[in-house]
């Protein structure tokens, strides 16, 4: 089921020779690869590999020290994580990130942040202009809402949620940015196999109704293989693999560090 | 069984998103105002002005200031009475430099003037958080009440270091001074908080006011959504300022008409406006009015209590009042942490479902 009917386009993201470092630490050593328009592309590897530092290299979390990042023809080495948001990256957390204080409507709407222009001025006033443009971000965002399936939980603080749904908030507020490229970290993590093959279908359905491009990191080895385009793996900060799932699970190398054979160090 | 909201169906997101979704509310609160509004200033004197209401007028303002800082964009500030000092002066200089100059005028112009200066003391936000910042705020407050202490030209030059206010009218009504009326005084600081009060609530149920309670609960997936953390933190110092400065004018210009900064606006005022938000409840304005209504109000219901029904000194009364104050306080925070707001809540939601148990 890998290829869908969908053209997979041009390269959107590129990362040439990224290496990252923490003092005597080595997160990233010399990491090259490109996500290309409307793929889902997977990044895998073993715990402490640099999956979570790569994305946050992508979204302008960590500065590398080399190397250079172009997304959508624009070169770009070090920048804020909202210049990020703002030309089109949205992202999820390993371990969920939310506004546990806000409703899920709210924190949906938050998402359409960058997309609101009304100054504090008209919002004091509120009826008006603000109110014409809530209302019209609230209709877009009810959409998402139906989309993931939500709609019951609308008005509940997201603190208050199982951490399934949380997850699906989540993906709704990132969703709710229109990104044109998706970063999920882990959206399976501790998900019994029935919420995972509903987060499955939202993230399929997303790269296809919507044509996100999306790039996901996850262990669950059976999901990566069965929706990713294209899987790059990753292991002590270094690249040890690129191709399609079928041409990764064959590598020798990456059936040594991570997938298959007995390790000394079990993995989690 | 009166509150339900059968049969009160929603046809379009604007109806879903206004300020009291329920028709209950509505006429409670359409009722509540015309009270206010109408029959108070009828039977108001000079005791319930003074001691009552204007407290009541001007807390809720400040706390209403400091809430949309501490409870809805997380940044903690002390310095609340410092910010009160800056409004109050701000609105001195003002007034004495342009009598003519409309009261609302300068009491918008104050609170500016105390918005800026809250941007100042917030720029220590963009970097340092919690307790720390709390220190930092607290430095606010101390720096600027000796300022106006210090600094002769704040209070123009006088002997005694004391401002006063000479009277002012608006629109024809005599506001301040000491030959105002209770009720001229009175509705002048309710429109005031009627209209803030308003504003407030615009600007946090909307995208300002996501923005800030975004970067209160979770800072870093605030910014990975396009939240500018120096935006959004230094328009809450600025807005919360605001409010602050503006409580601090009325405070000066209406309430007391003559003020001496180290007395009237030391720390103590900052816990106290703190305690409010806090008892209230964090990130609700009905909480900052909830939370003011109580702490100025209690104490006078126990003192009256004591002194005129126990027959108790006044002096002693004054003791065990504050002994009770910190109980209850204590005791409503231990009931529910997240304030009167939360509190009435709940009630509300008993009440929805009453006399069936569910």
């Amino acid at each position: 089921m890998t290829q869908h009917e969908r053209a997979i386009g041009d390269t959107l993201l590129k990362v040439d020779n990224i290496s990252l470092g923490f003092g005597g630490v080595q997160a990233l050593s010399n990491i090259s690869f490109d996500i290309r328009e409307h793929e889902i592309r997977a990044i895998i590897g073993p715990n402490g590999a640099g999956k979570t530092s790569m994305l946050n290299v992508i979204n302008g979390f960590y500065h590398p020290q080399e190397g250079a990042i172009t997304f959508k023809g624009e070169v770009r080495r070090a920048m804020r994580p909202h210049v990020a948001a703002k030309q089109g990256i949205a992202r999820t957390f390993q371990n969920v990130a939310l506004f546990k204080g806000m409703s899920t409507l709210d924190n949906i709407m938050t998402g359409r942040n960058l997309r609101m222009h009304k100054n504090i001025l008209w919002q004091m006033l509120y009826y008006g202009p603000a109110r014409t443009e809530e209302m019209e971000h609230r209709r877009r965002v009810e959409e998402i809402i139906d989309f993931l399936e939500i709609q019951a939980i609308r008005r509940v603080p997201v603190g208050k949620l199982p951490y399934g749904l949380q997850k699906r908030v989540e993906l709704a507020r990132a969703l709710a940015m229109e990104p044109e490229l998706l970063l999920l970290d882990e959206p399976m993590a501790g998900m019994n196999v029935e919420e995972k093959e509903d987060m499955c279908r939202f993230i399929l359905d997303v790269n296809e109704q919507f044509g996100t491009t999306i790039a996901l990191i996850e262990h669950d080895m059976g999901v990566v293989m069965d929706i990713s385009d294209r899987v790059v793996v990753l292991d002590y900060g270094r690249k040890l693999a690129d191709g399609t799932p079928d041409e990764v699970r064959g590598n020798q190398d990456v059936i040594d560090a991570y997938l298959g054979v007995p390790h000394d160090e079990g993995e989690a | 069984m009166l509150y339900r909201e059968a049969g009160q169906f929603k046809t379009g997101y604007n109806t879903d998103q206004s300020i009291f979704p329920i028709r209950q509310d509505r006429w409670a609160i359409a009722l509540f105002l015309a009270v206010a509004v109408v029959a108070v200033p009828l039977v108001i004197d000079d005791y319930w002005a003074k001691a009552v209401l204007l407290p009541l007028l001007v807390y809720a303002m400040a706390t209403l200031g400091l809430n949309i800082l501490v409870g809805y964009c997380g940044q903690i500030s002390l310095g609340t009475g410092g910010f009160m000092a800056v409004g109050a002066f701000a609105s001195y200089k003002l007034t004495t430099a342009f009598p003519d100059l409309n009261l609302i005028i300068v009491l918008l112009l104050s609170g500016c003037v105390t918005a800026a200066v809250g941007v100042l003391f917030g720029l220590p936000s963009l970097r340092i958080k919690g307790f720390y910042l709390a220190v930092a705020t607290l430095a606010a407050q101390f720096f600027l009440v000796w300022l106006f202490n210090k600094v002769e030209w704040f209070y123009n030059y006088n002997a005694t270091g004391q401002i006063t206010m000479p009277p002012r009218e608006v629109f024809g009504f005599l506001i301040t001074g000491p030959e105002a009326t209770p009720a001229a005084t009175y509705l002048f600081a309710l429109g005031f908080l009627i209209v803030f009060g308003l504003v407030a609530k615009n600007i946090v149920r909307g995208r300002v006011g996501r923005m800030w309670m975004a970067i209160r609960d979770m800072d870093i997936a605030a910014e990975l959504i396009g939240v500018r953390p120096l935006m959004a933190k230094l328009s809450a110092f600025a807005v919360s300022s605001f409010y602050v400065g503006v409580a601090g004018g009325l405070y000066f210009t209406v309430w007391f008409g003559a003020v001496e900064v180290t007395e009237a606006f030391d720390i103590n005022q900052s816990f106290q406006v703190l305690f409010m938000v806090i008892i209230g409840g964090l990130g609700s304005i009905l909480g900052s009015f909830l939370g003011a209504a109580f702490l100025v109000l209690m104490p006078i219901l126990l003192k009256n209590f004591m002194v005129n029904w126990l027959g108790v000194a006044a002096v002693t009364a004054k003791h065990v009042e504050i002994t009770l104050l910190g109980v209850l306080i204590i005791f409503f925070l231990i009931v529910e942490p997240h304030g009167f707001a939360r509190l009435w809540q709940i009630l509300k939601e008993k009440l929805r479902l009453w006399p069936f148990p569910y």
